[in-house]
């Protein structure tokens, strides 16, 4: 295997060269916000928090899915990546409606972190979001698709690691939403092992548990990469 | 000519109203209203949504008594789950209503009322708040603003945050108490306790300069309904909802929780957004009840608590005619302010309290759940109905205000009548017609107004609606 040497930040490093900007960078604590991506889980690049800056090139890239390269300089937290990001937790919370104060994840959410970590505090889109109904005829779990920011990290953790393949996305657009098989209710579903491994990694108050009132549902996802090393090992 | 006299906003109350005054040709006092001018639409708002985010949901209805709402809300949600609450967890609960009780009793007293009493009905607006008692009275104002903190901390200590906390849900509460909490809560008791006895006999000193107040801020016979506990006691949390009449005979003493509706209408009228319940059995509008800490003292027979008990009895002492008067919703605060804190004491002493088991856990077990507590303002009824899946299909909310509209606006006509005199708008005159409001601490909204400003706009409207006089202050 060979290394790359390279700079984040003004900050001189090697690694190996199919690691990616996101591992070296959290490797070395340096901050760079995540939604789509989730340790365990193959990254698919979706929703663009993660970009960052090389010098010499317009072109944003995606930390999580780029690797390194012989002399790149890569900048983690310009202003143009500053706004960016910004704008890009805006337009979550103009297609969703993301009321924190009622929702069971409140203080514990993925998507209310980084939005008070980037600095949003107010919303210059318009609300584009209709009202999506919450689905809750699984016995234990529901899915409120008013809180969630198409992430499929669902969607990979239930076919990658479970194995099921219940979760999928449909529709395009505004109009997009994960569906239990082939759009049933989730309860019907002959594929969910209910497990629950969705529930722990959704990053909102998406999915979660019927059981859990505002502000309790906390998600613990540190099992992932021992399940995906496991698995892989066997 | 008839004219009209509008007071807009009202001031020094929990959100939005004015009132309005009606005179006659001979330029005497008609008639006057009392109009609620905002709309909310909560319960729309909680249908499709899972119903153990209604208490959080409904919570937010009020910044002043959120955990009034807390309680009523979990208290139907327990319904639903249809299991039976921890002993401690009950406990836990009624300690952060009576806490609750504490802060905004206080608010309502010290910061809104008070100054009416120590610097004069008739005193400049602009220093009648609770910097102008600050100046005058600093013991007084620092004692009330201590016991609202002491109200205010308790509610903190418990459930993690003063305005919107989460602790109370779905069959419990989601954290039980340390013996750290508990030791600092007990610690503010004695000081509490003093501030409130002080202040109750100061009250019952000036009692006597109120003559004239006390006949006429809404003074006139009305049913009393509210919750009474075991062997006819104060009661906040549970009990049975009870329904006096003028004569002070129990009429009812034990409304069942789910056939409310059938003993308590709601009439809609065009003056005002807020509706108007009244008592089904004696139809609208005679059916006329009002709420609240007066209601809860005229219908409880004891406190249950000793200095509570000795202060109620010397309460009781007054004829019935004069417990009538809406005077005596401040006096009767104090006192419910004193059981309070020595109820809380005795909660914090029981053996189980440090109990960990705090939270029953089930789903949603029963499709319909009615939830009744008393919140500082009166009763407050939280009914809800969900489907299989346990979302939501229905809510139903009376708001412990509501229950007095009616007699506040009738209120308001009495007091109108006896103080407004001629065309000319004197500002004494005003400030008691706005304080028999006050008198009642309605709570219209989440917001409180700014201490120190008083928008107040009074017109005088001829017939057609031309402006002929207007005072700004
Ligand atoms: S439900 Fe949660 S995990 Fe699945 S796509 Fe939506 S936000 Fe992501
Ligand atoms: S985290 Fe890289 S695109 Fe989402």
């Amino acid at each position: 295997m060979s290394f790359k040497t390279f700079k984040i930040d003004d900050m001189d490093l090697s690694a190996a060269e199919d690691d990616t900007i996101l591992q070296v960078a959290r490797e070395h604590d340096i901050f760079i916000p995540t939604l789509c991506f989730l340790e365990g889980l193959s990254p698919v690049g979706a929703c663009r928090l993660c970009l960052v800056e090389i010098k010499g090139s317009s072109k944003l890239v995606p930390a999580c899915v780029t690797q390194v390269q012989e002399g790149m300089e890569v900048l983690t937290n310009s202003e143009r990546l500053q706004k960016y990001r910004r704008m890009v937790i805006e337009m979550l919370f103009s297609e969703g409606n993301h009321i924190c104060a009622v929702c069971v994840s409140n203080g514990h959410c993925d998507l209310q972190y980084l939005a008070q970590r980037l600095g949003v505090d107010h919303n210059e889109l318009p609300y584009l979001h209709q009202q999506k109904p919450v689905d809750a005829s699984h016995y234990r779990f529901a899915i409120d698709h008013n809180r969630c920011v198409l992430c499929t990290r669902c969607v990979r953790v239930c076919d990658e690691i479970e194995g099921a393949h219940t979760w999928d996305v449909m529709s395009h657009g505004i109009d997009s939403q994960v569906i239990t098989d082939l759009m049933q209710p989730w309860g019907d579903s002959e594929t969910c092992t209910s497990c629950g491994k969705c529930i722990q990694v959704c990053p909102t108050g998406a999915l979660f548990k019927k059981s859990k009132a505002v502000a309790e549902m906390v998600k613990e996802h540190e099992f992932l990469p021992y399940l995906k090393t496991m698995r892989e090992t066997k | 000519m008839a004219q009209q006299i509008s007071i807009n906003p009202v001031t020094r109350i929990e959100g939005h109203a004015h009132i309005s005054i009606q005179l006659n040709d001979a330029g005497e006092v008609d008639d006057a209203h009392f109009h609620v001018t905002q709309l909310r639409g909560f319960e729309k708002l909680c249908e499709g949504r899972p119903f153990r985010e209604m208490p959080s949901l409904t919570a937010r209805v009020c910044g002043i008594c959120p955990v009034s709402h807390l309680i009523a809300s979990a208290k139907a949600c327990d319904e639903l789950l249809a299991v039976r609450i921890p002993e401690t967890a009950i406990k836990l609960r009624k300690i952060l209503n009576l806490a609750q009780m504490v802060q905004s009793h206080a608010l309502s007293f010290f910061y809104l009322s008070a100054p009416d009493f120590l610097l004069g009905m008739d005193s400049d607006p602009a220093k009648r708040n609770i910097f102008g008692i600050l100046e005058r009275e600093p013991e007084m104002a620092r004692g009330g603003i201590r016991l609202r903190q002491f109200g205010q901390q308790l509610i903190e200590t418990l459930a993690g945050k003063r305005i919107h906390p989460a602790w109370v849900v779905p069959g419990g509460v989601n954290e039980p108490l340390t013996p750290e909490k508990r030791d600092a809560i007990l610690a503010g008791i004695p000081e509490a306790k003093a501030t409130t006895q002080r202040t109750l006999e100061w009250f019952k000193s000036i009692l006597g300069d109120y003559r004239e107040e006390i006949s006429a801020f809404a003074n006139f016979s009305t049913m009393f309904m509210g919750l009474v506990g075991p062997d006819n006691t104060l009661e906040f949390y549970d009990g049975q909802l009870r329904m006096m009449d003028a004569g002070g005979n129990i009429i009812n003493p034990n409304i069942p929780p789910y056939e409310y509706q059938d003993y308590i209408g709601e009439a809609a009228e065009e003056w005002s957004y807020l509706k108007s319940p009244y008592y089904r059995p004696v139809g609208y509008p005679d059916g006329l009840y009002r709420v609240g800490p007066l209601a809860r003292l005229n219908i409880a027979e004891r406190a249950g608590t000793p200095l509570a008990d000795a202060e109620m009895e010397e309460f009781k002492q007054l004829s019935l005619q004069e417990r009538m008067s809406s005077f005596y919703f401040h006096y009767a605060r104090l006192i419910e302010i004193l059981h309070g804190i020595e109820r809380i004491e005795e909660l914090l002493h029981a053996p189980d309290i440090l109990d960990p088991r705090v939270q029953a856990t089930a789903s949603a077990n029963s499709p319909e759940g009615v939830g009744i507590s008393e919140a500082p303002r009166g009763t407050l009824i939280h009914h809800y109905r969900i489907d299989t899946q346990g979302i939501m299909t229905w809510a139903n909310l009376i708001i412990a205000t509501g229950n007095n509209n009616l007699a506040m606006d009738r209120g308001v006509a009495q007091a109108a009548k006896h103080f407004v005199k001629g065309e000319k708008i004197e500002e004494g005159m005003l400030n008691r017609v706005e304080a028999v409001i006050r008198a009642f601490d309605p709570c219209l909204s989440c917001s409180t107004h700014a201490v120190g400003q008083m928008p107040l706009h009074i017109e005088l409207l001829s017939p057609d609606g031309a402006v002929v006089d207007q005072v700004q202050r």
